[in-house]
């Protein structure tokens, strides 16, 4: 797992972009931002409410479907019968999007990728993170998961299959986590404060009842 | 056919990498611009997610590789509204160095 000459995926720096002096493209977004105005094609209005929009969803939408479904089965099948409409039932719409969740068992570790650019399921998640948009994920994933998973520090025994699923513009996954042990009793609030984004990508597993949640 | 490439380099899945760095950051408040001007336009059924895609992917591979997420974006969005002749390229030119001027006013 050392450096591979073709390993040039994250030459660009993303984190550069909010630190250093305006970039050429941050100009150029502002540039056809400020004549689409002009031409009334959109309004600063616009602007700001989609990114408000933006800004609202994040993992804690996916959250609320995944305790929802961990505490109440009827609705847990639902879910996997049709992702899209269970969404909608909490009142998350998916947008142009269809949305597929897989279920992860004592027999079966998903995990979700997009190879061929960043599909992901923005409505239930947010923006996804810069290494899920990454050369080395986007490569990896499909072909050696288990070794891109303990790069996550997520082992996954040999008995275990994994499933990697590959997202596409108009399909969009989310894993259902297994709900941890010890957990029986607990409300959809606190079972929701277990799921991680990153769980629900399949890079991780749900926090354990007993791990605190960090308050970041 | 042997020189024909078999996949294009954006397809990147099987393909050997690095390893997976953790990396992650909050969007610029330029980014988050770029990302609700394809909202917006593709809400309008001006630029389709396809066609964003296709103007990311026709980027030569040190290009792909060498701008950031939403600098592809941007890049593409602004190439698909050139084509359907929404705007053109002088008008972006002239606002891009009307507001490089005023950044350097600003300074």
């Amino acid at each position: 797992m050392t450096g591979h000459p073709h390993d040039h995926g994250h030459a660009h720096a993303p984190a550069a972009a909010e630190d250093g002096p305006p970039s050429e493209y941050a100009r150029l977004g502002r540039a056809v931002r400020e004549i689409l105005v002009e031409k009334g094609i959109l309004s600063a209005a616009d602007v700001r409410r989609a990114i408000e929009a933006m800004d609202a969803r994040g993992p804690h939408l996916g959250a609320r479907m995944v305790a929802r479904a961990w505490h109440d089965l009827a609705y847990k099948a639902r879910l996997l019968a049709d992702g899209t409409a269970a969404a909608a039932e909490l009142g998350i719409e998916m947008g142009p999007t269809i949305l597929k969740v897989v279920e992860n068992t004592a027999a079966v570790h998903n995990l979700i990728v997009c190879t061929l650019c960043s599909c992901y399921p923005r409505m239930v998640l947010g923006i996804p993170p810069d290494w899920y948009k990454s050369r080395p994920y986007r490569s990896r994933a499909v072909h050696e998961p288990r070794s891109v998973l303990a790069e996550f520090g997520t082992v996954i025994p040999d008995d275990v299959e994994v499933r990697v699923h590959d997202s596409t513009a108009d399909l969009r996954y989310l894993v259902l986590p297994r709900r941890p042990a010890g957990t029986e009793g607990w409300s959809e609030a606190a079972l929701a404060s277990l799921v991680t984004r990153d769980s629900m990508i399949g890079v991780s597993l749900a926090r354990s009842a007993h791990e605190p949640v960090e308050t970041a | 056919m042997s020189d024909t490439p078999l996949r294009r380099h954006h397809d990147m899945g099987g393909l050997p990498a690095g390893r997976v760095e953790r990396a992650d950051h909050v969007l610029a408040a330029w980014e988050k611009e770029v990302d609700a001007l394809l909202v917006l336009l593709s809400r309008q059924g001006i630029i389709r997610v396809d066609e964003l895609r296709r103007g990311i992917e026709a980027l030569p591979p040190d290009a792909y590789d060498r701008l950031g997420y939403y600098e592809r974006w941007i890049h593409s969005i602004t190439a698909a509204l050139v084509e359907k002749g929404v705007l053109t390229q002088a008008e972006v030119a002239d606002r891009v160095a009307t507001i490089a001027a005023r950044e350097e006013a600003e300074r």
